[in-house]
């Protein structure tokens, strides 16, 4: 994409992924979608009272190709499941998943035919929330949590390692569709 | 007819308010930089949440330091989420780890479906359950946020000992729910001692109750305050 791509792994490159790592993480805007009572909390966040602009979020993006991060809030159902995919194959690179709330995080109580259990199973979720609904202060706990992600995220060639890496790991974990017990 | 002839930008102001009319609004913005801060500034200064909010669970203990679970399943059979795994198993006199006949040896709660509506502390027949103060509980993956057995019980308070060790003696279970008990005995801390050295079966919490995802050092555990609130 950028000069990223052409440096060496190493002192430059490490140094790089540090400024871009705290520029992104001090201006990501999150994408409106709010899916049920969780998005009422979402709102509280955004509030003079809480203030998400504090953190660079300085707007909900009505759109999600201006947007950085999709806070999932609330249940997802199986008839919005091919919506959440295509909101987030809209947002472009790079982009984060908050699960928020414990009905996108695994189902929570609905557990049925009805709700997907748990948003993973579409997307990628880079922070789980519990809570129902998790209270303005736990958003932004989880959305700190996300800071030291991004922080930590890499740029060229370290993210092609880090990407391999994920999905060799990925590859040998259980699939969330075959985990038993309280993983389910 | 003769307010008419004058106009509204004509005759009250002077040529100063004339002058800075187009920037007198800023002067809104001006003065709210002096004005009290009524955001909530999060993560430096916490607001304290209500004192009977319903936060992380926490599994309390006798004053000698016997855990209160009996591990009757009630909390998982109440829980409307289906959050909550417990496992009984029976009390041994080589390991006793609550007083009475049975305690709990696994127990789980897993806080991606629990909705801490709080009807697992209303069917716990012994206070072993109860809630505290804390929320932080945000976390990357799902296998982190099942809460065991460790993390959930309440840190070791002066005069506890950690299980397994015997009842105090001449005291039978009924006494410890009368209030009779109210801390660990020299003869329960030369049983501890003795058994040591030996490698434990089960799930004995050691010196540190809290292993695992919330530690002190990262500022995640409950405070012994709020530890203190909900103990009764």
């Amino acid at each position: 994409m950028g000069i990223e791509e052409k440096l060496p792994a190493g002192f430059v490159l490490t140094t790089l992924e540090q400024a871009a790592g705290y520029m992104r993480k001090s201006s990501i805007w999150p994408a409106t979608f709010g899916l049920a009572c969780c998005a009422i909390e979402m709102m509280a966040v955004g509030t003079p009272d809480y203030d998400i602009a504090r953190f660079g979020m300085e707007r909900f993006s009505a759109t999600p190709r201006q947007a950085d991060l999709m806070i999932v809030a609330g249940r997802v159902s199986q008839k919005m499941a091919p919506v959440v995919r295509q909101v987030y194959d809209q947002m472009p690179n790079p982009k984060w998943v908050i699960s928020m709330g414990v009905c996108a995080s695994s189902g929570g109580m609905f557990n049925n035919y009805a709700i997907v259990q748990g948003v993973d199973h579409i997307v990628p979720v880079d922070v789980y929330l519990p809570g129902c609904p998790p209270r303005p202060e736990m958003l932004l706990n989880a959305i700190l949590e996300l800071h030291q992600q991004v922080q930590h995220s890499k740029l060229g060639v370290n993210r092609v390692a880090a990407a391999r890496a994920a999905e060799a790991a990925a590859l040998r974990a259980t699939p969330t569709h075959e985990m038993k017990g309280l993983l389910a | 007819m003769a307010d008419q002839t004058n106009g509204p930008d004509s005759g009250k102001g002077g040529f100063l308010s004339d002058l800075f009319a187009p920037v007198g609004g800023f002067g809104v913005t001006f003065a709210t930089m002096f004005r009290k801060v009524e955001t909530e500034e999060y993560p430096e200064e916490k607001r304290p949440t209500q004192p009977r909010y319903h936060g992380r669970h926490q599994l309390n203990r006798h004053p000698d330091g016997l855990e209160k679970c009996v591990g009757c399943e009630l909390c998982a059979w109440a829980c409307p989420a289906d959050a909550i795994f417990v496992e009984g198993a029976d009390n041994t006199a080589d390991a006793r780890f609550s007083p009475g006949e049975r305690y709990g040896r696994v127990y789980q709660i897993n806080y991606l479906r629990c909705i801490f509506c709080g009807l697992c502390i209303e069917a716990c027949p012994t206070r072993a359950l109860t809630m505290t103060n804390f929320y932080e509980l945000a976390d990357d993956n799902r296998a982190d946020l099942i809460f065991t057995k460790e993390q959930l019980l309440a840190p070791l308070l002066e005069g506890m000992l950690p299980p397994p060790h015997p009842m105090v003696d001449g005291m039978e279970e009924r006494d410890y729910y009368q209030g009779k008990v109210t801390s660990s005995t020299p003869e329960q801390e030369a049983w501890v001692r003795a058994r040591e050295d030996e490698p434990q079966d089960g799930l004995a919490p050691t010196g540190d109750p809290v292993i695992g995802v919330d530690t002190v050092a990262d500022g995640r555990q409950a405070t012994r305050d709020t530890t203190e609130a909900v103990r009764r």
